[in-house]
């Protein structure tokens, strides 16, 4: 069991969260004409082994969406931050 | 090495079983090989067996981290089937059924294949007709599927929930008699000696660090026991395709996510056959030792970690109940998870990759055991011809960029969906 610490709601279980995606990953703009950025953006990624920056859904909290620093080969839990306050 | 028969069982036992050989040699690296094959799982140990028997490349070598089938080759529900529908799909995998029929006798290593059937449960008029849909495709190619209503499920899986309050009560399902079940080290140590017994190398305890490159070329890999150089690298590496390919400088359509399987207490025979619940991810048959062996959903998350949560237990442990009331007080015996190279689609890639003398089999998601023969058979022809076979010219890397995705389940580019 993951236990993600919340900004909000602090200290909760891996079952009150959803899992979003890469948080690395950043949607082109929408007047982007290259079709590789595309590309990279719907289906390419790092698959990083070690840390990883990814986006979980607070949805049976307080419904915010969070960008977790996590360690994919330990699971080692990171920062936690409120997505909207990462810098893009 | 002597072939396996009954009669050497017999001639060993009067010897007191002291004289067998070893199944397979155990050499140092030699300084370079024509092929090397870097996962010593079943993908690509089969691999080298088909680049030997099939294209008379010998001098090639097996190169493994830890020890043969120590991956997904041995943290799988042992499921072998057919019963795919998507153009690339649907002739890949029953070139893998062909295989695996004779499989045992093509490495005169028995790998206890178990034609038993299995059954894709339907919970709904929807999901009758998608198998009546995927059922016509699958006879269209020639390959086996029979559609049942509710009574002959009935009939035939007696121990399902069919109470009036059951929430996702059983419609019918679509059946494959020639799927079942095969004994997953088995075929790992039967490719194995077969490979060995063509010449082929297999060095383990020996990890890639990097590869070897030469005007931007791929020329051999650096390993934990030193520079090995290879006229074409091999990737089959399975949940580790994104770790290897990133040192290459390659990024992929791939996420690796943990899978956990389940084997219950032992019990008397109970279900003789494969079930796929059609209402949740969960799949459930009985091992010849008598466990129930059992897989359900990803964790959800991208992790390397071989280990999973209590939440997908009690998840997958839900649905064995809701299908199975039966199992309510059946305890488990033993949990395990492996990682899983998630392709974005869903579909494996068997191609050569945009660098030059590398080549990679991988994106298997989970369904990466039943196709070992058929994946170990096509890589080695993509390998040796420098082209791929009718079989896997879908399965290419570019796809996603042509907008080609192979997506059995529908689910769009969500890993941790398919």
């Amino acid at each position: 069991m993951l236990r993600i610490k919340c900004p909000i709601c602090g200290l909760r279980d891996e079952t009150e969260f959803t899992y979003g995606a890469d948080a690395i990953v950043r949607r082109p703009d929408m007047d982007e004409t290259n079709p590789q950025d595309w590309l990279n953006y719907v289906f390419y990624r790092d698959d990083p082994k070690g840390p990883h920056k990814e986006y979980w859904h607070h949805v049976q909290g307080c419904r915010q969406w969070l960008v977790l620093e996590r360690n994919t080969l330990s699971h080692e839990i990171g920062a936690c931050r409120l997505a909207r306050e990462v810098p893009k | 090495m002597s072939n396996y028969s009954a009669f050497s069982i017999f001639r060993h036992a009067l010897s007191g079983n002291k004289n067998w050989s070893r199944a397979w040699r155990d050499p140092d690296p030699k300084p370079s090989y024509d092929v090397l094959i870097v996962g010593g799982g079943g993908h690509g140990l089969a691999t080298a067996y088909y680049l030997a028997k099939e294209h008379d490349i010998r001098n090639v070598a097996v190169i493994e981290k830890g020890w043969l089938g120590g991956g997904n080759t041995g943290r799988n529900t042992t499921i072998v089937r057919s019963n795919y529908m998507m153009p690339g799909n649907t002739m890949f995998y029953e070139r893998s059924m062909k295989l695996w029929e004779n499989l045992s006798q093509d490495l005169n290593f028995n790998v206890m294949l178990s034609q038993r059937g299995q059954y894709n449960l339907c919970h709904s008029p929807g999901q009758m007709d998608a198998a009546r849909r995927r059922g016509n495709v699958m006879r269209a190619n020639g390959i086996d599927a029979e559609l049942f209503d509710r009574d002959e499920v009935r009939r035939r899986l007696p121990y399902l929930d069919y109470s009036d309050n059951c929430r996702f009560p059983v419609h019918g399902a679509i059946f494959q008699s020639r799927a079942g079940t095969a004994r997953h080290d088995a075929v790992a140590w039967g490719y194995a000696r077969a490979a060995d017994k063509q010449g082929v190398d297999i060095i383990q305890q020996c990890e890639v660090v990097g590869y070897l490159w030469e005007d931007g070329k791929i020329i051999g890999v650096e390993t934990t026991k030193g520079p090995i150089r290879a006229g074409k690298v091999g990737l089959a590496v399975a949940g580790h395709t994104g770790h290897l390919a990133s040192k290459a400088g390659l990024r992929l359509p791939i996420e690796t996510h943990a899978l956990q399987a389940f084997v219950s207490e032992p019990l008397k025979p109970l279900i003789d056959t494969v079930i796929s619940f059609g209402a949740a991810h969960f799949y459930i048959s009985q091992s010849d030792k008598g466990g129930l062996v059992m897989g359900g959903d990803l964790e959800g998350y991208n992790s390397y970690a071989q280990l999973g949560g209590l939440p997908i237990v009690e998840h997958a442990l839900g649905s064995a109940k809701a299908l199975i009331p039966s199992l309510s007080r059946l305890r488990l015996l033993r949990q395990w998870a492996g990682v899983m190279d998630m392709s974005m689609d869903g579909s494996p890639i068997i191609a050569k990759t945009p660098v030059e003398g590398l080549y990679l089999n991988g994106g298997w998601c989970y369904g990466g055991f039943k196709a070992t023969p058929a994946s170990g058979w096509c890589f080695a022809w993509t390998i040796a011809k420098d082209e791929p076979h009718e079989d896997n010219c879908e399965f290419t890397l570019n796809r996603f960029e042509h907008g080609y995705q192979i997506d059995e389940k529908g689910m769009g580019p969500q890993p941790n969906a398919h």
